[in-house]
């Protein structure tokens, strides 16, 4: 099975903000809720990078640790879902979360959220695949169509991969052996606990 | 840059002497961030941090490993630190329990009854308790549910009283703070620590040997430490709690876990305290839930437990106001 992972060449992203409008209009995700965002370091100085980061499925997801209700589960792909029914808005999840990924609908009394909202690697969630009802929950499952997640794909510079871990970090390994440069494989490190030795 | 070179270095070694002319003719962005620089020049519990164009600052945190962190403390220690301050206070109470027995009126129960505590002062109590009982087994449940009720009940089941016990959670706070504020102003004054305090302590309230009762008034040394470590407890357990109830009035997230952990530990060692206080309330001693029940306890009870009260009350000191009602019972 593929170990589904993300990976954002800073060197590579020109903070276009395209994979989050893909994002937002592929799953309809509403106002206030982002599920991938784009971060720029040391913007407007030398050396200047943008990261392209969303939830980063990872191993031994903090998420799943402190759930209260433990709503989420691991699929065979190593990506990490939530079931929105059995979730309470607790908002543990968004405070383990190293990445920012988890989001809610409403910041309501009493810091009342709604349920949880975040990237789903464009797959959907525990109803069956491409289920209107899934689709209303979660949003469109690209990968029960053999497609990987629209954000990487559309990306203009091709800075944002992802795929089965072994494959983009080859790809990322002779990106910078050929250019002579990389600023990393940012997230890997806290997310899977390695990084990728070049 | 000290630390870009050997470590490509390293890496490459295999790729013999074509590397190093790899390094002179390109990096134009020799000096642009890396990730493993900014996250060593940041030690852990720091995050990196960027300019982000939606407007939550929030969403400015790249990297923060020390969700990680948290998430650990939060499902190991909180976990352990929160049975073993039950399964221990409880071990204690069955201790004591076989070892001292019930604790009786030494010269039995006389028939004539005082009035203790007024109707305000039970009701500051039993609101204090109710919702604080409700508070502690929603709050446990976020913290144990997931280990004990969920392989019982189910995920669907577990979900749905989950999800009330939130609701429950957040909206009891206030009535529990409330009666905190109630039951501070009715007997704070009852409770200034005094001499007669570490007579009472000496002897340990005459809890371990039959007979013995050391003087006291309206409350004792052991009631004193009860009322303060509700009122320094359920203080901070407000305090930090409002920090959690309103997340957006909270900083970063490395502060709202601070509050998260404080919360939980308190409320541990709270959880204890009141179950010591709840046995010594019914089951361990006989009389004493009179006071909190009707409010009005046996002369006899009172007189070894609080003599100097019972002595205040008879020469007319401090008289209830309830007392002087058509309903009040008679003094002798």
């Amino acid at each position: 099975m593929a170990r589904m992972k993300f990976l954002c060449d800073a060197d590579r992203c020109i903070e276009c903000q395209a994979c989050v409008t893909a994002c937002k209009n592929e799953h309809e995700v509403p106002w206030g809720i982002n599920r991938r965002r784009v971060v720029t370091i040391n913007d407007g100085l030398p050396g200047e990078r943008s990261v392209s980061m969303a939830c980063m499925h990872c191993t031994d997801a903090p998420c799943a640790t402190v759930c209260p209700v433990a709503c989420f589960y691991t699929t065979d792909d190593a990506v990490v879902l939530h079931n929105k029914d059995t979730c309470i808005g607790c908002g543990y999840c968004s405070y383990a979360c190293p990445f920012g990924a988890p989001q809610y609908p409403q910041m309501a009394n009493f810091g009342t959220r709604g349920k949880m909202d975040k990237c789903t690697y464009c797959s959907g969630g525990p109803e069956p695949d491409m289920s209107a009802a899934e689709y209303q929950k979660y949003g469109s499952n690209r990968l029960a169509e053999g497609k990987l997640p629209l954000c990487a794909e559309m990306c203009s510079t091709k800075a944002l991969l992802a795929g089965d871990s072994e494959i983009i970090a080859e790809i990322y390994r002779e990106r910078v052996v050929t250019r002579g440069y990389g600023s990393g494989a940012w997230g890997w490190r806290t997310a899977y606990g390695d990084t990728i030795a070049v | 840059m000290t630390r870009l070179f050997p470590r490509l270095t390293l890496g490459l070694g295999t790729l013999a002497a074509s590397a190093p002319m790899a390094f002179a003719q390109v990096n134009p962005t020799a000096d642009s961030v890396r990730e493993d620089a900014l996250m060593q020049a940041l030690q852990s519990g720091q995050a990196v941090t960027g300019r982000i164009t939606i407007p939550d600052p929030n969403a400015a945190v790249l990297i923060d490993p020390g969700g990680r962190d948290w998430a650990i403390t939060h499902s190991g220690t909180l976990f352990w630190i929160t049975i073993v301050a039950i399964l221990g206070m409880l071990a204690l109470l069955v201790v004591f329990y076989l070892v001292r027995g019930r604790i009786r009126i030494d010269s039995g129960f006389s028939g004539r009854k005082i009035l203790r505590f007024t109707m305000l002062e039970r009701f500051a109590h039993w609101l204090l308790a109710f919702s604080f009982i409700i508070l502690a087994l929603t709050g446990l449940n976020l913290i144990l549910g997931r280990a004990l009720l969920l392989p019982l009940i189910g995920e669907g089941a577990f979900g749905t009283l989950s999800a009330w016990g939130k609701i429950a959670h957040n909206y009891l706070a206030w009535p529990f703070m409330l009666a905190l504020v109630m039951v501070f102003l009715l007997w704070v004054v009852h409770n200034i620590p005094g001499r007669l305090d570490w007579i009472w302590l000496k002897q340990a309230g005459g809890l371990f040997h039959k007979g013995v009762h050391p003087p006291a008034k309206k409350f004792n040394a052991g009631q004193k430490l009860i009322f303060w470590s509700v009122i320094i407890g359920g203080a901070l357990l407000s305090w930090s709690g409002i920090m959690l109830l309103f997340p957006g009035e909270v900083g970063s997230a490395g502060e709202w876990q601070f509050y998260q952990v404080m919360h939980a530990v308190v409320a541990a060692v709270m959880i204890a305290v009141v179950l010591a206080h709840i046995y010594i309330g019914s089951v361990g001693m006989e009389g004493a839930f009179d006071a909190m029940g009707n409010g009005e306890v046996d002369e006899n009870w009172a007189r070894e437990h609080h003599s100097l009260w019972v002595e205040e009350r008879m020469s007319g000191k401090t008289t209830p106001k309830e007392e002087r009602g058509p309903t009040a019972t008679p003094a002798e």
